[in-house]
């Protein structure tokens, strides 16, 4: 799609904030962007929230912003996303739960705490069956993309958690 | 935390290289998240005069020297905290932790705000204030970095020796389970004798017998009497002890389900709201049925199959050893490798179990919502829904049936073998005229026996495992401490004149802070009308001055006397309630409007229900105050609902009356009504009202209005009208819509 000119305009101040300006020329300081669908379509609908929760700006598909328009709201994004994808399951520390799993994932090793079986989500409208979401105690979602192309190891662990 | 000498090992000698020789550390905050949100270790430290960040992000080390405009704030998102640090003209810098750290985050902001206040002004810093566990809202001692429960129940698995736990439950039923434990001994040797006897049956009076010798009929008389005898001794004795053991271990488990439930029913709000229904179901229900069958069957026949094996083996190296050595050195063996199977099998029943709740879990969601379903005529799918989520249990089975269906023909083999080893060995060794053919026979006897109970006592160790997670499940809510607590030492409470005193109250739902700095003082008969937006914070300060909830920060006080240090159903006893979605329980209608007086005489029921507007349609149903109102009172409408928890509040006569939009799904006319007989109620009585209709606060005799957490205005109707504020502006927007009806389908006409 071609980008067209956007309606309004969007900076980031000193404290680091990003702001956006209406066309109305009101400028809103705290902006965030906020994805419809985190996970199961995170490209479709983002909004821009202002500070107090009211949504500013809806943005069906970034493809149509002017660039530099486009990498501020991905870099913010970017800085508010945190679903660590999980690549392996080294060990856990039992089969009962509360378990401790440690997990290398895409953001480097960790540990997480798993407080019961159904913090394991079986993720449904995704193109992907095997898509599993993992709530740890801290409320840290971690993602399996697909259990069935985990590493035989980690499989055979998951199984007993499923 | 704030002791410098338990500073991380991995920092120790970096970071103390780098302060000056006076300097002194004061807090730090150890990081595992750098600014690109990758797992990665690093601290920011505290000192006396600065403020330094090491390894956190891509510059090695950096330090700000503490001044006055220095700021420190903290918020969290999906799981990340960030700490940014700020002064007047920007952000200096910004640091990122998973919310684990996020109560050392707290206490590091605390010490920073401490110290740099310290630093500006020239003063020592102010004592440090207690902690609060932003799980459990609990107040942490002084030297608690994480509160130990909610901490033990992250960390902790089940353990086996959980089971011992139990023991608190079971002493009081001492001296059955030792009887019961005697019995067991006496019934097994009972259930001995019988094999003893084909002996001489054999040796002494078939095989002479054989050889020509007649039988002697009172011998074989006395050994058949024997026979008799013992066993219906073993039947007796059997028969009395199970009988015992299963008495104790019924009431065990009672006990521990009513001592579960009573605790439960002490937690807070806090507790429920962060548990499933189903989950705390199934912990009371079935997990303590799980531990009492453990307890009076499995951890039984496990008992009595060790004392058989033992008093088994005594006898047989008495009367033979080499023969007994060999009948029961295959034992072992032959049981480890049934326990192969088993583990085998173990996680596939767990599978099973699993599976179970997925199905349960389709019916728990559908059947409460059932309107909803036929609603949007989704009857197909949800019925698609449970296909599948038994289609997914039938796979599940059929894959473990496969071992399942092998594992007791393999137990048969096992057990075959090994008889035959004994066969083989005890006819050379009666070849060689080692042993007699009675001796033989009398080993096989009693070899039979213990290989059939080899199977159950290979399970005894997955039943244990069982058990012991469901004990843990249980003595989780037991050790949970309530985080509105029952004081130590309650101040007994004077009769109340109603008055409430709320001083300086911040709140937060766990890191969500909802009330900020709420001031308000409530004279004794006053009423008050709370006004607001949606999630402006009305019922939660209602919920803190029912002590639903304790406060953050700042008191809650009546008669001068603080709410946390009053026995908590003595304060609860003066407080009528009626709530934003009316809960009436199963039973008949005098029975909900008495729930909070059970002994209230038929007269008070119908004046309660008289000034709640409620008599009228309660006589309308089929049998007036008998008549029953289903669960959640379905069969009534949502507005007579809300009128029968009205008269349940009136009832109860409380000096403090708490109407959360009660009447808010009445019509106008009836609302009136209740108004005008809730007038004489109300009299002398304390009311805070909740309501967004706001003519139906006309009466109160102030209003506070409050707007995202805070109070922004408080004075009566017309003082507020006059202000043109926050009140003037929520009742023009209704009063023009009262004005100019919007009809639905028409839009409004233009000019
Ligand atoms: N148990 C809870 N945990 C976390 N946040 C909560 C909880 N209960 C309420 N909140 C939040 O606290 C805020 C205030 O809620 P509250 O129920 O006090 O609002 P209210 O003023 O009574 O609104 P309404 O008029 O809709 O009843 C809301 O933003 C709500 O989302
Ligand atoms: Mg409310």
């Amino acid at each position: 799609m071609k980008p067209t000119a956007s309606p309004f305009t969007l900076s980031r101040n000193s404290f680091g904030r990003l702001v956006l300006s209406d066309a109305a020329g009101l400028a809103h300081a705290g902006i965030v962007p906020v994805r419809a669908f985190g996970i199961t379509a995170p490209d479709y609908g983002i909004s821009l929230m202002s500070a107090d929760g009211k949504e500013l700006q809806w943005l069906e598909n970034l493809d149509v912003l002017p660039d530099d328009i486009r990498s501020l709201i991905v870099a913010e994004l970017a800085q508010r996303e945190f679903v660590p994808v999980i690549r392996r399951i080294a060990s856990v520390s039992s089969y009962a739960t509360p378990s401790t799993w440690q997990v290398d994932t895409d953001r480097g090793t960790t540990a997480l705490i798993l407080k019961s079986e159904e913090d394991i989500r079986r993720l449904r409208g995704t193109d992907n069956a095997g898509a599993l979401l993992i709530a740890d105690s801290q409320g840290i979602h971690f993602l399996i993309r697909d259990r069935l192309a985990l590493d035989a190891h980690s499989q055979k662990i998951l199984k007993r958690f499923l | 935390m704030t002791a410098p000498d338990t500073l991380p090992e991995a920092w120790q000698s970096e970071l103390l290289a780098s302060l000056a020789p006076d300097e002194q550390l004061i807090a730090w905050l150890e990081l595992d998240l750098d600014d690109h949100l990758e797992f990665r270790p690093g601290l920011v430290t505290l000192s006396d005069r600065r403020l330094i960040a090491t390894g956190a992000n891509d510059t090695p080390r950096e330090a700000w020297p503490l001044t006055a405009g220095l700021k420190l704030t903290h918020h969290d998102h999906a799981g990340v905290g960030t700490l940014e640090l700020e002064d007047g003209q920007g952000r200096l810098a910004l640091w990122r932790y998973t919310l684990g750290q996020s109560p050392a985050a707290l206490r590091f902001e605390r010490e920073f705000v401490r110290q740099r206040d310290s630093v500006a002004s020239g003063q020592p810093p102010l004592p440090a204030v207690a902690a609060i566990c932003p799980i459990c809202q609990i107040q942490l001692q002084p030297d608690e970095e994480d509160c130990p429960n909610c901490i033990r129940e992250l960390h902790t698995p089940p353990s086996t020796w959980t089971l011992l736990r139990i023991w608190r439950f079971a002493k009081p039923y001492q001296g059955q389970l030792i009887a019961g434990f005697l019995l067991t001994l006496a019934a097994t040797a009972a259930t001995l004798v019988p094999p003893y006897l084909t002996m001489p049956l054999m040796d002494d009076v078939l095989i002479p017998y054989q050889n020509g010798t007649p039988i002697d009929p009172d011998k074989v008389a006395w050994l058949l009497g024997g026979l008799l005898g013992s066993a219906t001794l073993a039947w007796a004795l059997n028969w009395a002890r199970t009988y015992i053991l299963a008495l104790a271990s019924e009431r065990i488990g009672a006990d521990l389900r009513t001592t579960t439930y009573e605790h439960l029913l002490k937690l807070s709000h806090e507790y429920f709201g962060g548990k499933r229904t189903g989950d705390l179901l199934a912990r009371i229900g079935s997990e303590t049925d799980r531990i009492n069958v453990f307890l009076s069957l499995h951890l039984l026949d496990f008992a009595t199959d060790v004392l058989m094996i033992v008093m088994t083996s005594v006898i047989l190296f008495s009367i033979n050893p080499w023969l007994a050595l060999v009948t029961l050195t295959p034992l072992p063996i032959i049981a480890w490798m049934i326990h192969l199977v088993r583990d085998k099998l173990r996680t596939g029943f767990e599978q099973i179990d699993r599976v179970w709740a997925e199905v349960t879990n389709v019916l728990a969601d559908t059947i409460p919502g059932v309107r909803v379903v036929k609603a949007f005529a989704q009857e197909a799918r949800e019925a698609q829904r449970f296909r599948e989520a038994n289609k997914h249990n039938l796979e599940v089975n059929d894959r473990l049936n496969r071992i399942w269906s092998l594992f007791a023909p393999t137990v048969g083999l096992l057990t075959e073998v090994g008889i035959l080893v004994v066969w083989a060995f005890g006819i050379w060794l009666v070849s060689k005229d080692q042993i007699t053919v009675g001796v033989l026979i009398a080993f096989l006897a009693y070899i039979s026996r213990f290989y059939t109970r080899l199977d159950s006592m290979s399970r005894i160790i997955s039943v244990t495992q069982k058990a012991a997670a469901g004990a843990k499940r249980i003595f989780d809510i037991l050790d949970h401490v309530s985080s509105v607590p029952e004081p130590a030492n309650p101040v007994t409470l004077p009769p109340l004149k109603g008055g409430i005193a709320i001083d300086k109250v911040s709140f937060r739902y766990g890191n969500r802070a909802v009330l900020h700095g709420i001031d308000l003082a409530i004279a004794p008969g006053e009423m008050i009308g709370l006004v607001g937006h949606s999630g402006s914070g009305k019922s939660t300060l209602v919920n803190l001055i029912c002590r639903f909830y304790d406060v953050t920060e700042g008191a809650i006080r009546v008669e001068g006397i603080d709410l946390r240090s009053i026995a908590i159903a003595d304060y609860r006893r003066n407080i009528g309630l009626v709530l934003q979605e009316p809960f009436l329980f199963f039973g008949t209608i005098a029975e909900n409007i008495a729930y909070g007086k059970p002994d209230a005489t038929r007269a008070e029921i119908v004046a309660a229900a008289r000034a709640a507007h409620a008599h009228e349609f309660i006589l309308r149903q089929p049998h007036g105050y008998d008549s029953l109102v289903g669960e959640r009172g379905q069969s009534l409408s949502g507005g007579e609902r809300q009128r029968i928890s009205i008269a349940r509040a009136l009832l109860i006569d409380p000096r403090i009356l708490i109407l959360d939009e009660a009447t808010s799904a009445v019509d106008t006319e009836t609302e009136f009504e209740i108004q005008s007989a809730l007038n004489n109620l109300i009299r002398g009585r304390t009311t805070i009202a909740i309501a967004h209709r706001l003519s139906t606060l006309r009466r109160a005799d102030r209003l506070v209005v409050m707007e995202r957490g805070r109070i922004v205005e408080i004075g009566n109707h017309e003082a507020l009208m006059a202000s043109a504020g926050a009140y003037w502006r929520l009742y023009q927007a209704q009063t023009k819509q009262l004005d100019a009806p919007p009809v639905l389908g028409e839009n409004s006409p233009s000019a």
